[in-house]
């Protein structure tokens, strides 16, 4: 330890000379004299963990996660690894953002605020909804969340939350936890080539249905061709129609509001992050009718004591540090650092970059698969629809055993059926796409 | 500190000029929102392909219109003025690193920026579908992150999947139905939840589907034994409880509430947000806890970022561990070539599934497991010690009252005739953040203060010099606060009344 400090915590300051100083203050001889913990109950053993200098401290982690390989990943499947640009880590590290705490002092947090302001905004534009909140958790969690909400503003007995049969098992396994302290029950309705398939989805759905969930693009990247005519079997049956999707697709597809969504969700770190094993940003959006419904952080604008415009937290008494067991939701910290990133990311963007990229997506998946249904033993894409970014292809060969000779050449994809693979182009550069493409040549032959 | 003006505001003109180099006014209004200048639309489609999978000639949309929106209307700007703005929006923010934040029960300290550093590594970026072979390094850091919650909180298992720790109070409660139901128990619909527990004890208990039992406290702010006692039936399938509790207050009766609520079939629940105030010094497993969350980005180290990303890990006794969220991580038992553990993740027997879409905030466990690494046994004791001592003298130092006592790592004042929120309002002129307001409930205007082991004495005093200024001041001075800061006092009706909530709606209004 440096100086006159005590020993222990390097981030913990007083010397001893303040430590006498401010025990004397309170009255006591000791630091554990102010400990009012039971004998019985005392901790006097040691966790055994050995403190460490800051430098070998990053060089034990460094050499830890060293053990990482360094694989080229075409992986996606709700967690996408894009470029970020240099400027959103520069400004999202500056200390103002990053060591603040929620907005309760809006006085001096006007920077966060509007900053959080510009992201729904940007999600209002995205979705055509009215309302957005300024984050949940990832994709998972605000699905259930839109469970939660249909349960709320929903005036029948029904108790059906209908999702779609190839909905990623994590996301229905969150949302199932979601909804076990209701009375709803998820169900599945059926696909079709990769798409949900209507008429079986009209076959499920009766008046006990509450909401109805689909994705654009869908887990397996294809785009859906009939959300109005899903859209149009919520609204008959009173059932929200939940709508799940990113915001570089949403610069792109249908707005949710043209096809009748009633809840936008998903993962909105697509912008902003970098891969981070799976650490997320749950987009919310709704419809102003059920404003006061909505999970989670709200910013307003308002007016200051001067008249001057000024932002603040809003419609706090839906939240659980107010309105406790009868809060919209229990989130109380949420992503609020990885929105203010996502903003940034689109700000750098600006309309016409995320358009482009959204495009490039399209053509860049469909030229893969392309490519990849040239070589022999592969079909690609297995479903006959328009991509966006990733894409299933079928394998003569056992799909493990290719993935398995794809990772030893450098390259990670998903195993999704017994001789299906699924492969994202998204942050993937055009020279590994090449090299990535010579390789399944080899494995598959 | 210089105390030259009559206000007794001293060093709150240093604090005024930074709140104030971050406001650019032009005849008397803010600069103009991004949003409001250089909004682009931007055509799309129009010039797309027939829908057989040709683009058309002249590169236009690669899909066809009915897939496609029509526009997109969002800010265009250059980055240089993109590098302003968010540098604009940075100087309008108070920060831990700009000064104290004695938020009651939200431990706003200080964090090393070095584990921003470790966070950023390129191999700490990957896949969370990756084989399990390839990213042995991420397994290996969160195995061992586990063993090290396990030891500090006394646990036998723990997830770290919950992103935040209402997340984690979530998967408690989940965990305890599980349990139950598993015992045949599943007509347990109750969970008990003092008065003076966090807002998310509450909502993470009715988002479980349980009824909210609340709890009152006895006459020394403490768990009241014979309300607990007639709370408890064959019903109750939880008491959640922090330790100490939200007064500062350590529960000194906690194994004789612990019997009381094990001998109804019950689980006991700890709230890991106090957790910083027992580092080293007492253990939620020794005293009868079965289930409890940390917030690792309070007690450890994560910068809150504004409101998050956090990371509420799960710990549970042995009888718990089979349905603690699936997957977790283990150590397969067998080593590579190079002679280290081969580590995999394995589905507990009962599991209740998952409680996010992937493995939780990755990057805020790798921030959790340097800090613990770096700091160490000792380290750690330091922690929570010099925490209760900046407590103890803070709470001695100001001139409010201070009710109740002796206290860990918080304390809540009374601003007794003033309002609380207005005190708070006029903290802000003296350049300090203010502390929680309002709550607990249980003490009267409570100013709930919480100044973490980071705060040198220097800082404490100026801390309390603010207190004490206040605490002399009539309402009609705090009712005009704040006067120094970026913005003014910030109409929360007329925010809630009507409320705007993006540019769209500021357009609307202009429109009308």
């Amino acid at each position: 330890m440096h100086g006159s400090h005590a020993t222990g915590s390097p981030y913990a300051p007083h010397t001893e000379e303040d430590r006498t100083a401010m025990l004397e203050a309170v009255g006591t001889e000791s630091v554990e004299e102010l400990f009012d913990i039971p004998a019985d109950v005392r901790f006097d053993g040691d966790f055994d963990i050995d403190a460490r200098t800051e430098r070998e401290t990053r060089r034990l982690v460094r050499s830890m996660l060293g053990r990482n390989d360094d694989l080229t990943e075409l992986l996606g499947r709700g967690h996408y690894g894009y470029y970020v640009p240099s400027l959103v880590d520069h400004l999202a590290d500056r200390s103002e953002f990053l060591t603040s705490y929620t907005q309760y002092q809006p006085e001096i947090s006007q920077g966060f605020l509007q900053a959080l302001f510009e992201y729904q905004s940007l999600l209002v534009e995205l979705t055509g909804l009215e309302v957005a909140n300024c984050s949940m958790y990832d994709a998972a969690t605000a699905l259930g969340e839109a469970a939660t909400l249909a349960d709320r503003v929903r005036d029948t007995t029904g108790h059906r939350v209908l999702v779609p049969n190839r909905l990623r098992e994590e996301r229905r396994s969150t949302l199932e936890n979601y909804v076990a302290g209701t009375d709803l029950d998820v169900e599945t309705y059926p696909g079709d080539d990769g798409n949900v398939d209507l008429a079986g989805l009209e076959d499920t759905v009766d008046e006990e249905v509450v909401m109805i969930y689909a994705e654009n693009p869908t887990v397996r990247g294809t785009i859906e061709e009939r959300l109005d005519a899903i859209g149009d079997l919520a609204e008959d049956n009173d059932a929200l129609f939940a709508l799940g999707s990113d915001p570089i697709a949403l610069s792109l597809l249908e707005r949710p509001v043209d096809v009748g969504a009633d809840v936008v969700v998903g993962d909105a770190s697509v912008l902003g992050l970098p891969t981070s094993y799976g650490m997320g940003l749950g987009l919310f959006a709704t419809r102003e009718d059920y404003l006061r419904q909505v999970p989670g952080r709200l910013v307003g604008a308002s007016e200051d004591a001067t008249d001057r415009r000024a932002f603040t937290l809003t419609l706090q008494t839906r939240e659980q540090h107010i309105r406790r067991e009868r809060a919209t939701s229990n989130i109380c910290t949420n992503q609020a650092w990885v929105a203010l990133r996502t903003a940034m990311h689109a700000a750098v963007l600006g309309p016409s970059g995320m358009v482009d990229l959204a495009e490039r997506d399209v053509r860049r998946a469909r030229d893969l698969a392309d490519r990849l249904d040239d070589i022999v033993g592969v079909r690609a894409p297995v479903h006959d629809r328009h991509h966006l970014r990733e894409f299933v292809a079928r394998t003569d060969q056992p799909a493990r055993a290719v993935v398995d000779d794809l990772e030893k050449r450098g390259f990670a994809v998903h195993v999704v059926g017994d001789h299906e693979i699924q492969i994202c182009i998204a942050g993937v550069s055009d020279d590994r796409i090449d090299r990535f493409a010579a390789a399944v040549e080899e494995v598959t032959r | 500190m210089s105390d030259e003006r009559s206000d007794g505001l001293g060093d709150a003109d240093a604090a005024q000029s930074r709140y104030d180099q971050a406001r650019y006014v032009e005849n008397g209004e803010y600069e103009p929102l991004l949003s409001e200048k250089d909004r682009t639309r931007v055509e799309i489609g129009g010039s797309g392909d027939d829908g057989n999978g040709a683009d058309s000639e002249d590169g236009g949309s690669p899909l066809p219109d009915d897939l496609t929106r029509d526009s997109l209307e969002l800010p265009e700007l250059s980055e240089p003025e993109l590098a302003r703005h968010y540098t604009r929006l940075s100087q309008m923010i108070y920060g831990i690193d700009s000064g104290p934040y004695p938020l009651g029960s939200c431990t706003m300290k200080y964090n090393p920026k070095f584990t921003e550093d470790v966070a950023a590594l390129p191999s700490a970026a990957v896949h969370p579908d990756r084989s399990e072979g390839s990213v042995q390094g991420t397994l290996e850091l969160l195995y061992r992150l586990q063993d090290y919650l396990g030891r500090i909180g006394g646990m036998d298992a723990v997830t770290l999947q919950p992103p935040a720790g209402a997340a984690g109070e979530f998967v408690g409660i989940r965990v305890a139905a599980a349990y139950h139901e598993h015992n045949g128990e599943g007509h347990r619909d109750e969970v008990i939840v003092p008065e003076s527990a966090h807002g998310t004890n509450f909502a993470s208990a009715a988002l479980g589907g349980y009824d909210v039992v609340s709890l009152p406290s006895d006459d020394e702010g403490r768990v009241d034994l014979e309300a607990l006692e007639a709370a408890l039936s064959e019903n109750t399938a939880a008491l959640m409880l922090t330790n100490p509790n939200t007064l500062g207050l350590f529960e000194r009766d906690i194994t004789e509430i612990a019997e009381m609520v094990h001998d109804v079939g019950g689980l006991l629940y700890y709230d890991g947000a106090n957790l910083n105030a027992l580092l080293g010094r007492a253990r939620p497993g020794d005293m009868g806890f079965d289930v409890m969350h940390y917030n690792v980005h309070k007690t450890f180290a994560t910068p809150h970022g504004g409101g998050g990303p956090g990371a509420g890990p799960v710990g549970v006794v042995d009888e718990l561990a089979p349905f603690l969220p699936a997957p977790r991580v283990r150590e397969r038992g067998e080593e590579s070539k190079s002679g280290d553990s081969i580590y995999e993740r394995f589905e507990p027997e009962h599991t209740i599934g998952k409680v996010h879409g992937f493995d939780g905030n990755w990057l805020v466990l790798v921030k959790a497991f340097a800090y613990i690494a770096r700091l160490g046994d000792e380290g750690l004791a330091d922690a929570s010690a010099s925490a209760v001592l900046n407590a103890n003298y803070l709470a001695e130092r100001i001139d409010y009252d201070v009710p109740y006592g002796p206290f860990h790592h918080e304390f809540v004042a009374s601003a007794g005739e003033q309002d609380a929120a207005d005190v708070a309002k006029r903290m802000l002129d003296y350049g300090v953040h203010p502390p929680t307001t309002k709550w607990p409930e249980i003490v009267p205007e409570a100013l709930m203060t919480e100044p973490t082991e980071v705060e040198s004495k220097d800082t404490l005093d100026r801390l309390a010099a603010a207190f004490n200024a206040v605490a002399g001041e009539d309402d009609a001075t705090l009712e005009a606060a704040p006067e120094r800061t970026t913005a003014r006092r910030i109409d929360q009706t007329s925010a809630a009344r009507s409320p705007r909530l993006s540019w769209q709606a500021l357009d609307t209004e202009d429109e009308s």
